[in-house]
């Protein structure tokens, strides 16, 4: 059997028999571990510039050759296994709810089935499809088991990444048309080789139907309204899967679809429109960010403003930058899941995530405040932990992109604009910790319990890891580098 | 040597058998349906042995079975099955709102007209003259009336068989006058001769030609439920018995596009006229997909939300219609209207049976289906899930085929537009599944118990929408020659 097939099916086979009846709880954490433990062996198979790997094709519609393809190479098995790890920890920190529990972990594990089944395709189709079948069980997720004005952020994330995802269908279209008939391929190897040997000739319609597919569905500003509300009140595992694993799909098919295919002749007359929209992301949500006075608003519009460092990075074009971006996308899904984790577990011990309610609680629970500092600074991008290496590689590719001109030329400027995101994003999360976990203590906070045994395991896990990646960011680079840089 | 219109001859005889039959049954009537779903699925199998047959075979030229035609005999059949079996879960319903002259009045005629209205559908997808088109659409729309206003002890019914006649009389006036402009400048009613004539059409009597022309669309525009030829569709689908409204919905809708691609075969084909009946199409397509899409937004009655889900899949059809200029377009339509079949289908299936127990079909009388009865909840959501478009389902795919062809032929303001009432459709697809599973049951509502039969059904509607959403492979080859 197919590795990568298996590590599809067995979420997905998972749901089906916690539908049927079997212990919800335990069956999930056992389907997510034996996921982790796949993709290890995956990575552990896996040859560093062999291409793609673990390759299986199934033809599902010859006429228009698409097929169903699976394999991954570097980045595709980066992002694999930041789909097993961030679902294992999800699913495990994830407390059962009231009713319904089996459809609980059911939709978790389907949002985990759809994320690895995009991570490992080779077919630009069925890449898609997957990305598509998370939607519902997120928007069951919220709708069912959310908290605050749950229906409307339903609704909203429902609605907003179902027009995101059909813009994207059109580029996708767009480009698959933009072949020669006879030569019409979905996948992800021809297309590049076909842009390589100059058979593929997209219009700039392409280019910007599938960047603002793409964006919509990453929350490039100004469509990233849908985001904030929707990780605020979505249960803390489906916020930890949809924002760590599931919007890093559409800066993968970026780093995919479109650096390895557009020509800069495209791309350079829109550069300064996506920088003016990426500062958007850095500086405007930055400020919108520190005037948050939830704590799950401002980690949902501190993983919105991330993203503008992602996209600087492709958008550089520079092999720095894409490997910066790259290496951003598995920190930011580690580190936002950690925090989104430790903020689930916050709000089921004091029911409220108001700064203006809460207090001291660094006294009454010094491990969890502890682990959340160490989230948080990784967040900010603090050295040794692995987004600090991204975000300097991104500032390194930003800055040395473009065309040399007297002076700065516009990515030099965007990129020194930038760099105060950084700031922004200290200023938030230090002042967010300051008011959650010091000051006077509260007298209605005095018993809370300490952060449980099973939340620490996951919590130090993603930690671990974020460590590991910053202190030695080479182990990751080497396996994205044969990916992103064209040969 | 078989006759080429055995199909249709027997479907006739099998009507009037089972008008014999009813005639002179004193037991359960709902064996005529039973009888008529085997008979006909029995035809079903025989298709297979006719193949298509080139157009010398047939020399009186009014009648085509090419593969298209044949295809869509098939999906006729098999809509036509499926109603019956509707018809018969639906039959206690049906019989508190008709007078009961003797046990069991009018059921008979209930599940026999189904049939004569397929015999006339299986015409129409044949029809390759106008006056074979006109005669056709009588027999399918005489059927129709009676079976839309059946239900005589209910007031909706009565409106919605009223409506149905006033607006159906109005459209077949068109439709005849349309003609007559047509045949009055060609000379000719068969397709085949207008086609031969159109090219040498002088430029003073083109505006003439596109009027004849302008008036027919008018009558399919009604026959499909295109805007604004719409007006008719929410009431009657509302009041009309529900299995009445699911074949309306399914199979009068697909025989209405195949005349109207033969219809427009000589018209694209003549470099005259392309571009000014691209332009109407492309205006039609975009009125029915927005005002379709918006109007549902707001329904709060299931029914009639799938009234106008109906209007806004024409929508998408005409859209493929009006990139007909491109390869894929017609195994598009081929491959949407089978999805259609399916989920429309097995939506009206579970609607049916919930209504059956609830006494109505708002969307509020849906609530905690997903706890009262899981299997019918599952059904309704895979249902809306592949009306809505979602990945892995056949409605996916059916959307994915139709924008491939519109970008193929650069229709792209219809792409565009298509992207803004996908999402919308989301939103009120996903109201229903929201009412199944987020809203708390009202406190009388009880679980809804489904025959083995009824769950044996709606597995199998739900397979096929999920096989064919990853493997179309199937459906398609049997489309590739249209």
């Amino acid at each position: 059997m197919n590795l990568l097939l298996a590590s599809i099916l067995i979420p997905v086979l998972a749901a089906i028999l916690v539908i049927a009846g079997f212990n919800a709880r335990r069956t999930a954490i056992f389907a997510a571990a034996l996921n982790f433990l796949l993709t290890l062996v995956i990575v552990g198979q896996f040859k560093q510039d062999g291409g793609y790997q673990f390759l299986l094709s199934v033809p599902a519609v010859p006429a228009l050759g698409i097929k169903f393809s699976l394999g991954v190479d570097g980045l595709g098995v980066a992002m694999l296994f930041l789909s097993t790890a961030v679902t294992l920890a999800a699913i495990a920190i994830a407390r059962p709810p009231k009713a319904n529990v089996s459809w609980f972990y059911a939709s978790l594990l389907f949002i985990s089935a759809g994320a690895v089944g995009a991570f490992v395709s080779v077919d630009a189709f069925f890449y898609y499809m997957f990305h598509e079948l998370a939607l519902v069980p997120t928007f069951l997720l919220i709708g069912i088991w959310g908290s605050g004005d749950r229906q409307t952020a339903a609704w909203k994330i429902t609605v907003y990444l179902a027009f995101g995802s059909f813009v994207l269908l059109v580029g996708l279209i767009g480009l698959y048309l933009s072949l020669p008939a006879g030569s019409r391929t979905w996948d992800f190897r021809e297309l590049a080789q076909a842009a390589r040997i100059g058979t593929l000739a997209p219009a700039p319609w392409v280019y910007l139907t599938l960047f603002f597919g793409f964006g919509i569905l990453v929350s490039l500003f100004p469509f990233h309204t849908w985001a904030p509300q929707a990780y605020a009140s979505a249960p803390s595992p489906a916020a930890m899967l949809h924002a760590g694993v599931l919007k890093k799909f559409g800066l993968y098919g970026l780093l995919r679809l479109v650096t390895p295919i557009f020509p800069p002749a495209i791309t350079e007359p829109f550069n300064n429109l996506l920088l003016v929209l990426l500062l958007g992301n850095i500086l405007y949500v930055g400020l919108v960010t520190i005037s948050q006075r939830k704590l799950d608003l401002m980690l949902g519009y501190s993983s919105v403003m991330h993203m503008g460092y992602i996209f600087l990075g492709i958008l550089s074009w520079t092999t720095i930058g894409l490997a910066g971006a790259a290496l951003m996308l598995v920190a930011h899904g580690l580190s936002i899941a950690a925090l989104f984790a430790l903020s689930g577990e916050l709000r089921e011990r004091t029911g409220t995530l108001k700064f203006s309610e809460l207090g001291g609680l660094a006294r009454t629970m010094p491990k969890f405040g502890l682990l959340f500092g160490f989230a948080a600074m990784a967040s900010i991008g603090l050295p040794g932990f692995a987004n600090f290496a991204g975000e300097l590689m991104v500032f390194f590719g930003g800055f040395s992109a473009g065309k040399p001109v007297v002076g700065l030329n516009n990515f030099q400027i965007a990129t020194a604009i930038a760099v105060w995101g950084v700031v922004i994003s200290a200023v938030y999360m230090l002042r967010a910790y300051r008011r959650v976990f010091f000051g006077p203590p509260l007298e209605r906070w005095k018993d809370l319990p300490e952060i449980s045994t099973h939340a620490k395991i996951c919590v130090v896990g993603l930690l671990i890891l974020l460590l590991i990646f910053g202190f030695a960011p080479q182990l990751l680079v080497k396996f994205v580098l044969p990916a992103i840089v064209q040969p | 040597m078989i006759v080429p219109y055995a199909l249709e001859i027997s479907v006739v005889c099998v009507g009037i058998f089972l008008l014999m039959v009813d005639a002179f049954l004193k037991t359960d009537k709902t064996t005529i349906a039973w009888t008529g779903v085997v008979v006909l699925l029995a035809i079903f199998g025989l298709t297979f042995a006719l193949g298509p047959m080139p157009k010398g075979v047939i020399p009186e030229g009014f009648y085509v079975l090419d593969p298209t035609s044949l295809f869509f005999k098939r999906f006729l059949l098999l809509a036509t099955v499926l109603t019956l079996i509707l018809s018969v879960d639906y039959s206690p319903v049906y019989q508190k709102f008709v007078p009961a002259a003797s046990p069991q009045a009018g059921l008979g005629e209930f599940f026999t007209l189904p049939v004569f209205a397929c015999a006339g559908m299986m015409f129409m997808v044949s029809a390759n003259d106008f006056i074979m088109i006109f005669v056709a659409l009588e027999l399918v729309t005489i059927a129709f009336y009676v079976l839309v206003a059946s239900m005589r002890k209910n007031q909706g019914s009565l409106e919605a068989g009223v409506k149905y006649l006033i607006l159906g009389a109005l459209s077949t006036g068109f439709l005849v006058y349309g003609i007559t402009w047509l045949y009055g400048i060609t000379g000719y009613t068969s397709l085949e001769g207008i086609q031969s004539v159109l090219p040498r059409v002088p430029e003073q009597y083109q505006p003439s030609v596109l009027f004849g022309l302008g008036l027919v669309l008018v009558a399919l525009g009604f026959k499909v439920a295109a805007v604004p030829f719409q007006f008719w569709v929410p009431d009657v689908y509302q009041g009309a018995p529900t299995p009445v409204t699911a074949y309306l919905s399914v199979a009068s809708k697909a025989a209405g596009f195949v005349v109207l691609l033969r219809v427009l075969e000589p018209f694209v084909t003549t470099p005259a006229f392309q571009v000014k009946v691209f332009g109407i199409l492309t205006i039609l397509a975009a009125v029915t997909l927005v005002l379709g899409n918006l109007a549902a937004m707001s329904q709060q009655n299931l029914k009639r939300l799938l009234a106008y889900s109906s209007i806004a899949h024409a929508g998408y059809l005409l859209v493929a219609v009006a990139s007909l200029s491109a390869p894929g377009a017609r195994v598009a339509i081929g491959f949407y209207l089978g999805g259609y079949l399916v989920m429309t289908f097995l939506a009206f299936l579970v609607l049916l049976n919930v209504a059956k127990a609830s006494g109505g079909d708002d969307i509020r009388d849906f609530n905690g289906l997903g706890k009262r009865s899981p299997v019918l909840a599952l059904g309704l959501l895979i249902a809306m899930l592949s009306l809505a478009g979602l990945p892995f389902t056949i409605g996916f795919l059916g959307k994915f085929f139709i924008f491939e062809a519109a970008l193929a032929s650069g229709q792209y303001v219809l792409v565009v537009l298509g992207a803004i009432t996908v999402a919308c459709g989301f939103y009120y697809y996903l109201k229903v599944v929201m009412a199944m599973y987020w809203q708390p049951a009202a406190p009388s509502a009880t679980s809804i118990q489904v025959s083995p039969f009824g769950h044996f059904l709606i597995g199998l509607l739900v397979l096929a929408i999920i096989l064919f959403g990853i493997f179309p492979q199937p459906l398609l080859g049997a489309l590739t020659h249209l």
